[in-house]
């Protein structure tokens, strides 16, 4: 535990205990959590230990976020600098990288040099995908940063889930647009999140390589430069995975193409869940208002939290994008999420548990009300949920103000 | 030549430095800077919402 304080001329000396310190180390170390199936199975022979990782991240953590429950503090905004300039936070992501190779060439060399039945090898695959999905999250911590070694490290990392494109979409593409019918990387309501991926997957890498292609263009320089950073990161996938190829042979292709996919698919769900059918509104001039704290949902839980750099205090982020994990805030009359990502990404891949558990919550929103003008929707379903909801079953109040 | 400041996270452009990464060289004016000019560092900010900060 540390204590940051501040003389303030007005208020006198403000403090702030920071309890959650030491356990932000949960972040760093989650990633191997993957490995716990390997460990198992050389301790005890039996493969079905194999399904630790997977047992862990769906089952254990939603009990643990459950059991422990929910911190709505935030720090004093006074000792945010001070909080923010701490080396201690700036190191985490950091570090974890390496955390992210090391697991995915562990598994996959697992994979490679033991005799396993096909069930043991697909949990293997999933299990190296998940947890390569959660280098997607590193990256995200560290591309929203402004110093260029954040910056290089989470394009490093994300030639982990075969990724690159992601930070330069996700900067530049979906912080824009986010909560806008446009956004291929923010869901509809009544979009089944099979639908949303066929939209957010090929949607995000177009968007993402034209940004970077306009960047160059400006730069005077061809989008097949050297200095692309969609390109460097993909570059370096390339290597990662040739190299598992030719040191385990060809069983890695089936592995990696696993992999792969359920590494995207971890971003999917996050995209599908953080911002279901929220919808930003129209400005006279044609543009967009700007993104408030309630175009994004959000959840307070500790225990997940503490594991994803504070991914899920996504409002706060979406409102303000540079600052970083360890400061952002909790606010009044958030959309809130009844759980943690991990168990709803399982109820993601469920459309009717999904619409059953999220619809009647969008539309009580406080800025919502019930008034259908307010949601982003999925148009193939708009007459549908029209008919079942009526257009507008009650008036909505006025927006919230900006924090 | 000025400054203009992001006034969500601070991202300031000078105008003397321009900002080579996104493809504005040095000298660039604000005014030449596109319409659709976002902050390069939180992308939530517009042209229109930057701030001078020479005054």
């Amino acid at each position: 535990m540390k204590t940051y304080a501040i003389a303030h001329p007005q208020r006198g000396l403000i403090e702030y205990r920071d309890r959650k310190r030491l356990l932000w180390l949960g972040s760093l170390i989650y990633p191997v959590v993957s490995l716990s199936g390997i460990g198992l199975y050389l301790l005890t022979g039996h493969e079905w230990t194999l399904v630790a990782p997977l047992v862990a991240n769906y089952i254990v953590i939603p009990l643990v976020d459950w059991l422990v429950g929910e911190d709505p503090s935030n720090p004093p905004e006074e000792l945010v600098p001070a909080l923010e300039a701490d080396p201690f936070y700036r190191w985490l992501p950091l570090l974890t990288v390496p955390m992210h190779f090391a697991v995915l060439i562990i598994v996959a060399a697992f994979a490679g040099t033991h005799t396993l039945s096909i069930g043991g090898f697909l949990v293997l695959a999933l299990t190296a995908g998940l947890y390569s999905g959660l280098g997607i999250n590193t990256a995200h911590e560290l591309g929203h940063k402004k110093q260029a070694l954040e910056r290089w490290m989470s394009r490093i990392v994300l030639a982990v889930p075969t990724y690159g494109h992601f930070c330069v979409e996700h900067n530049r593409g979906h912080h824009r647009n986010v909560a806008t019918p446009g956004d291929p990387a923010s869901s509809r309501m009544g979009e089944s999140i099979y639908r949303f991926s066929l939209r957010e997957i090929p949607g995000g890498f177009r968007r993402g390589w034209a940004a970077e292609q306009e960047r160059l263009q400006r730069q005077g320089k061809s989008v097949w430069s050297l200095d692309n950073e969609v390109l460097q990161s993909y570059a370096l996938s390339a290597v990662l995975q040739l190299g598992l190829i030719a040191a385990f042979g060809w069983i890695m292709i089936p592995f990696l193409l696993i992999h792969n996919v359920v590494a995207w698919w971890q971003l999917t769900s996050a995209n599908y869940v953080e911002h279901y059918g929220l919808l930003r509104q129209k400005l006279p001039d044609g543009g967009f208002e700007h993104c408030l704290p309630h175009h994004s949902w959000n959840t307070n839980y500790v225990a997940s939290n503490l594991l994803l750099f504070h991914l899920e205090r996504h409002s706060d982020h979406h409102a303000h994008p540079t600052r970083r994990y360890q400061s952002l805030r909790n606010f009044p009359d958030l959309p809130t999420l009844p759980m943690g990502y991990s168990g709803l990404f399982l109820i993601a891949m469920v459309p009717p548990l999904w619409y059953a558990l999220m619809d009647k919550r969008l539309l009580a929103l406080p800025h919502v009300r019930g008034d259908l003008s307010r949601v982003n929707i999925e148009p193939t379903r708009r007459a549908h949920i029209e008919a079942r909801y009526g257009r507008n079953s009650a008036p909505a109040t006025a927006a919230h103000g900006t924090p | 030549m000025t400054r203009y400041r992001c006034p969500d996270c601070g991202y300031v452009y000078d105008e003397a430095q321009g900002d080579p990464h996104e493809g504005y060289s040095p000298g660039t004016l604000f005014a030449e800077l596109p319409d659709d000019f976002v902050c390069p560092d939180c992308v939530v900010r517009a042209k229109q919402d930057f701030v001078s900060v020479d005054g």
